[in-house]
């Protein structure tokens, strides 16, 4: 008889706890809170359909959507960390971490490279995993980009890099840093040999990342959204000792201030590069110093 | 008088302590006060050796200009918006040789500090790095760099105005460059902007000086959310010169006087002008292709992995 007076809910209610739900069945935007149902968040490349923001993919994903399908053969796939410092903190080994980070981004290490195939035209391209230490970069990591680029200059072929992550490793101190040096000598040849560097930065782009390989593009191209720059927000708020506004040092921010050439959405992004490699490529460089030494 | 650091004057005073208690004074007192100093800057820890690098009376780029290197003009400005204070630079000579200097510039007082921020570049500074850098190879003049930052200034009009591509650029360019270079980490060499002029052909640093992939406060914060954890990091990232010698990474060591180089400058500048004038000789004896390939090597070759 009690149940009767019972108040009810008067109106439908969702389930409390999201969490309780079926696993990956919902996914939740980053930025705008928004509740995603993950099979539609999937097919529109992790670009969430209330914000466009451009949620982070593992780099095989990243590969899935920019390259002609089956066309991706990796090199060096087995390259990892050997703890060059011996680092430490709290008890805790780096090397013990390193375990850590290849189960949960099933890599070794924070980027893969290898040849594949965009539009039909071949080309090198390198993707950064955030998943293994937030896209962070050590020596193996600047190892496999600095042979990136190598393998660009041997078999003469356009060189595509998916940069992003947190900077230079920490836990790898100063000979993380020296990675910076080792990509920019590395692509200073690929210069050298005429062949075109296509840039694209996701968020978040920071740090040594940003100050060295991938600002150097003969094109850079950002996704819509990004945090892209020298120093991440929390750094910029704690040395400005103010709240930075939402669009600062985002791609649309960098775009204005001349520093990326498109802000592009990442499904316009493959047919975007094979246009620009099918130019690039067209073009003639020998005749081009030919005309140089002419002048001079 | 040199001020003393925590760690010093804690040491020194307990000396002095038991001296007046035993009756002692004199010259026997400044022995031993000598001596303990000297034990005590043989043995310097990470965290120790930052603040030595840091010491607000240590010589700077501007000293090292007036006592190593004569008739030196500054330059400035990059031609594009500003000049930045936090990086000098400009012609001189070193031992009768023409060479371009450019170095990051500390203030020694509050005043002077905000006028060069504390020796932490904007993009501009990088720009005129870059400017003077060309310039020396236009006129085969080699190039000696001085590093003394805690890091790149980080606010957004830095960002605005790119302060990342201005770091990139000028390590490409200073890896291109067709005549000899030669940095010396005179200071603190605090993360990119301190690699931004440091891409050299010989990597020369003072006995206390530290390279760090970011200030140890930096670093603290990133690992641990806690900048407080600075020392920890210091003891753990592996800073020193020595460290940085025992990777292969610095081509030598410049000795401090006792006690460090802020107890003698003309020392210290004297050690630094001839160390840069050594690396310069055998650089100078160098084909532009050898000079070049060998550069590359130098950075191409700082591998650690496994396969």
């Amino acid at each position: 008889m009690k149940e009767i007076f019972k108040r009810h809910p008067r109106y439908a209610q969702a389930p409390q706890d999201f969490e309780a739900l079926p696993d990956n069945l919902w996914i939740r935007c980053p930025r705008c809170q928004e509740l995603l149902y993950s099979k539609e968040h999937e097919q529109a490349l992790y670009v969430c359909s209330k914000c466009k923001y451009h949620a982070s993919v593992s780099a095989r994903e990243r590969l899935a959507i920019t390259l002609d399908e089956g066309s991706f053969s990796e090199h060096d796939a087995g390259m990892r960390s050997a703890d060059p410092i011996g680092f430490r903190s709290s008890g805790e080994s780096y090397a013990d971490k390193l375990t850590k980070y290849t189960e949960q981004a099933d890599a070794n290490e924070a980027f893969l490279y290898g040849t594949g195939r965009i539009e039909g035209q071949d080309v090198v391209i390198g993707v950064i995993e955030f998943k293994f230490c937030g896209g962070t970069v050590g020596a193996a990591t600047g190892e496999k980009l600095a042979r990136a680029v190598e393998l660009a200059v041997e078999r003469r072929l356009p060189l595509v890099l998916v940069s992003g992550g947190g900077g230079m490793r920490m836990q790898e101190g100063i000979i993380s840093l020296m990675q910076m040096a080792k990509t920019l000598a590395a692509l200073d040849r690929l210069r050298e040999e005429s062949l075109p560097y296509i840039s694209i930065m996701v968020d978040p782009c920071l740090g040594g990342t940003t100050a060295s390989y991938a600002m150097m593009g003969d094109v850079n191209i950002a996704e819509p959204g990004a945090y892209i720059g020298f120093a991440g927000r929390r750094v910029i708020e704690q040395t400005m000792r103010q709240k930075l506004p939402q669009d600062a040092a985002t791609a649309e921010f960098l775009l204005q201030h001349g520093m990326v050439d498109m802000v592009t959405s990442r499904a316009e992004i493959p047919s975007v590069l094979a246009r620009l490699l099918k130019i690039y490529m067209a073009a003639n460089p020998s005749r081009e110093r030919h005309l140089v030494g002419q002048l001079a | 008088m040199v001020s003393l650091l925590d760690f010093e004057s804690a040491e020194l005073e307990a000396i002095r302590k038991r001296a007046h208690r035993d009756g002692i004074g004199g010259e026997q007192l400044d022995g031993a006060l000598e001596a303990r100093l000297t034990e005590i800057y043989r043995n310097l820890t990470p965290w120790q050796k930052v603040q030595v690098a840091r010491h607000r009376e240590r010589p700077y780029a501007l000293d090292y200009l007036q006592w190593a290197f004569s008739d030196f003009v500054e330059l400035r400005g990059d031609r594009r918006y500003s000049d930045d204070r936090a990086i000098v630079g400009g012609p001189a000579t070193l031992n009768g040789r023409s060479v371009m200097v450019i170095g990051q510039q500390k203030g020694r007082d509050t005043r002077e500090n905000i006028q060069r921020n504390f020796g932490m570049a904007h993009p501009e500074g990088y720009r005129k790095a870059e400017r003077l850098m060309r310039q020396a190879e236009r006129f085969g003049m080699p190039v000696i760099t001085m590093v003394d930052t805690p890091g790149a200034n980080a606010g957004l009009t830095d960002e605005e105005r790119g302060q990342a591509e201005a770091i990139a650029s000028c390590i490409a360019t200073m890896l291109s460059l067709h005549v000899p270079t030669v940095t010396v980490v005179i200071g603190e060499g605090g993360s990119g902007g301190a690699l931004a002029i440091a891409a050299a052909d010989r990597i020369l640093m003072l006995e206390h000086s530290v390279f760090t992939v970011a200030s140890p406060e930096a670093a603290a914060a990133i690992l641990w959310r806690d900048s407080a954890k600075a020392p920890e990091a210091a003891e753990n990232m592996r800073i020193t010169a020595q460290d940085l010698r025992s990777f292969g990474l610095v081509d030598e060591i410049i000795p401090e006087p006792e006690g460090g180089a802020h107890r003698d400058y003309p020392a210290v500048a004297k050690a630094v002008g001839d160390a840069a004038n050594r690396a310069l000789d055998v650089l100078l004896e160098l084909s532009v292709e050898r000079l070049l390939e060998q550069r590359y090597r130098k950075y191409r070759d700082i591998s650690f992995f496994l396969e």
